[in-house]
């Protein structure tokens, strides 16, 4: 007797596996790979990729100094990127201006890198509200800190343009952690039912805080869950931004061109602690960390450029030139005062506040008013 | 229209049940608005588990009203997503306790998304809850889950009490810039009005004096109004008249209706099907006694759920507040 399912279609399991291992364009000492480890992928063009070093040297830049405004007491807390540059600028620059970006409250950087104001982009971290830049200009949602629940708005989202006729696609971060939660599977499986142009990037970093990845996952690796929910899965060295451009691009397009969803796992490392408040060394050795200082991102593809004479001394300096400006600018504006109004608290509540919130904002404007 | 239209064109009244009213009011938010979607789980084609959505699908098209994977939270976070688009989504939760998946997704995003980004993200969206008991369902289906959201800021909550209100009610959340969590009280769902629709009624923060007296104010909200309004006219015939006050929307909520009315009465019992520690019927105790102290001759006191689980179907009547359990509480009143 044969059972009412459909049969198995081996090209269609096949064509949703990653490849086997994570697609790697250029290697850590700044070659070219062979074929094999290219996974069918075509390397960015060459200004492409200086785009991309160029954004990388200054999201580094950026990433350190708001670490030092940690110090200063500028920030309430700052959870660094550093490491994971390639993901960062080579998520955003796989987008076009239509699509939306969906960050976590570690992606900072790729907020800047999207254009973002560097001030505004840190409003949530320096806590003068909780989402400093305006999301609808942006084209990027709040940087979301409860874990994968931005992923299920994502899809929606994607879903939404879609049936009013864009061609937005969106794009997702997500961390290894994220990846345990329920939201995270909810909106792949939604994604998938509903054909919505979104890329679900994880960025495997390692770490949830302190909990490697083999605790949160048995699987072969985090690109292997997109095989459940129909959705086709690519992963990619997350440290290769020539291979996160290409892989990101192809994914964008795939969504773009009505495929729908994909799910990319970029194999990366924090470098630093989760945040400044946090102590690596009681759940992690620094040798493992230093078997990823020569992985770096940024020395890899400055390798590659210059060898391959795209990229020189003065070009080099010059990028860090501006990385420098660009952070003295932000640390001079960093260093004012931000003005907060208390009664702002009670009015972006409701459209309309109630009488109640009415009086409670007269209260505090009371108590504000009396030096309380 | 659920009314008839004669041939003289003279419209005439039906008897409507509050699932035809809010089913109407679906229908009519889905004509008047094309970027009004409704989607849950059994909302298509079987018009879901209590036939609100019936025939949705077949009248506007699988774009407007569909089913979606089981999976609450991602229904929520599926509407919030599409909220930025422009969408007024309009989901179905299918049992009070079986939208907890999606708690995280109401009180962290669609609560909050407004505030968060100053204005500049909103989310017009509804969640419907069948909510309550009464209705002898097995555990899990007869929860009164509406303190947990009006707990939260940024949300607003409606349960109807009466057909028109759960038309006009609906139509007004569907119509609000803001999140509106909107609790039907399963209990009522078939009960039935001679009613026109669409009907309009007062807006959101607005309560309703539903029967006029002068001794005690009993204020209640969805199921519960049913219940206060049978205790008022038992307490009637031993001489004692009741102001049955509706709340119709919890949050916002008319402090001013009930405090004026508390203060012409001087006593006041708040019924509420939702355990009472901690939970709304407390809330409005509180509010009662702070703005009506002088006027009062009695504590404010609670007729409520019990602090325990839910019961089984065969346990319910005795949890449920009950017309003997109102009438026993108003007779504690102080009337001495």
């Amino acid at each position: 007797m044969e059972l009412p399912v459909e049969h198995l279609d081996e090209n269609r399991v096949t064509g949703l596996l990653p490849s086997r291992d994570p697609v790697r364009l250029i290697d850590e000492n700044g070659t070219l790979t062979d074929d094999d480890a290219r996974g069918g992928y075509q390397l960015p063009p060459a200004e492409m990729l200086g785009d991309a070093y160029r954004r990388m040297v200054m999201g580094r830049r950026f990433d350190t100094e708001a670490t030092a405004l940690t110090r200063q007491g500028r920030l309430a807390v700052y959870p660094s990127s550093r490491g994971q540059e390639a993901c960062q600028v080579g998520g955003v620059l796989a987008l076009q201006q239509q699509d939306w970006l969906f960050p976590t409250y570690r992606d900072t950087m790729s907020l800047v890198t999207r254009g973002v104001d560097a001030v505004e982009a840190l409003g949530l971290l320096r806590g003068d509200w909780h989402c400093g830049y305006d999301p609808m200009r942006e084209r990027i949602a709040p940087q979301c800190t409860p874990l994968a629940t931005h992923a299920p708005h994502a899809a929606g989202l994607a879903y939404a343009a879609r049936r009013r006729g864009d061609d937005t696609v969106a794009l997702a971060f997500i961390g290894d952690g994220g990846t345990s939660e329920g939201d995270f599977h909810e909106a792949l499986n939604f994604a998938a039912v509903f054909g919505a142009p979104v890329v679900f990037v994880i960025q495997n970093n390692r770490y949830a805080i302190s909990v490697p990845l083999s605790r949160q996952t048995a699987a072969p690796s985090l690109a292997y869950k997109g095989i459940g929910y129909g959705i086709r899965s690519e992963q990619v060295d997350g440290n290769d931004v020539a291979a996160v451009l290409a892989v990101l691009t192809d994914a964008i397009d795939h969504a773009r061109s009505g495929h729908g969803p994909m799910l990319v796992e970029a194999h990366t490392y924090r470098i630093e602690a989760h945040t400044n408040a946090d102590d690596a060394g009681r759940y992690r050795d620094a040798s493992e960390t230093a078997v990823w200082i020569p992985r770096d991102p940024i020395s890899r593809l400055e390798r590659y450029l210059s060898g391959a004479g795209a990229l020189s001394e003065e070009d080099i300096r010059r990028v860090q030139e501006s990385a420098e400006a660009y952070a003295e600018d932000l640390r001079a504006r960093m260093n004012v005062d931000p003005v907060v109004r208390p009664e702002e608290m009670f009015e972006h509540v409701l459209t309309e506040p109630t009488p109640q919130l009415r009086r409670q904002r007269e209260t505090v404007s009371g108590l504000s008013a009396d030096g309380g | 229209m659920l009314a008839a239209i004669s041939q003289n064109g003279a419209v005439m009244t039906l008897a409507v049940s509050m699932v035809q009213a809010l089913n109407a009011a679906l229908r009519d938010a889905l004509r008047a608005d094309d970027s009004v979607v409704v989607f849950g789980e059994d909302v298509g084609a079987l018009g879901g588990v209590f036939r609100v959505t019936d025939g949705l699908t077949d009248e506007f098209g699988e774009d407007r009203c569909f089913d979606t994977p089981l999976a609450e939270s991602g229904i929520v976070g599926f509407a919030a997503g599409m909220a930025m688009q422009g969408f007024r989504p309009v989901v179905e939760m299918q049992f009070d306790a079986f939208a907890y998946p999606a708690f995280e997704q109401i009180a962290s995003h669609v609560a909050k998304m407004r505030n968060r980004t100053r204005g500049t993200v909103t989310m017009p969206m509804v969640i419907r809850i069948p909510y309550g008991g009464g209705i002898g369902g097995v555990e899990h289906h007869s929860d009164s889950s509406e303190s947990h959201y009006a707990h939260i800021p940024g949300l607003k909550v409606a349960t109807p009490a009466t057909v028109d209100d759960a038309y006009s009610l609906l139509r007004e959340a569907i119509d609000d810039p803001d999140p509106v969590v909107f609790m039907e009280p399963k209990g009522l769902y078939w009960a039935k009005a001679e009613t026109e629709l669409p009907a309009r009624t007062a807006p959101f923060g607005h309560a309703a004096t539903r029967r006029a007296g002068d001794d005690v104010t009993l204020v209640a909200y969805g199921p519960a109004v049913k219940v206060a309004l049978e205790a008022a006219e038992a307490a009637s015939e031993e001489g004692v008249e009741a102001e049955v006050i509706d709340l119709r929307t919890l949050a916002p909520y008319d402090d001013v209706t009930v405090a004026k009315s508390v203060s012409n009465t001087g006593r006041c019992v708040v019924i509420s099907e939702a355990t009472g520690f901690a939970g709304i019927a407390g809330e409005l105790a509180a509010r009662v006694q702070q703005e009506c102290f002088y006027s009062l001759a009695a504590p404010v006191l609670r007729v409520t759920g019990f602090d325990i689980p839910y019961p089984p179907p065969m346990h319910e009547h005795h949890y449920l507040p009950s017309v003997d359990r109102v009438l026993d509480t108003i007779n504690q009143l102080e009337w001495d």
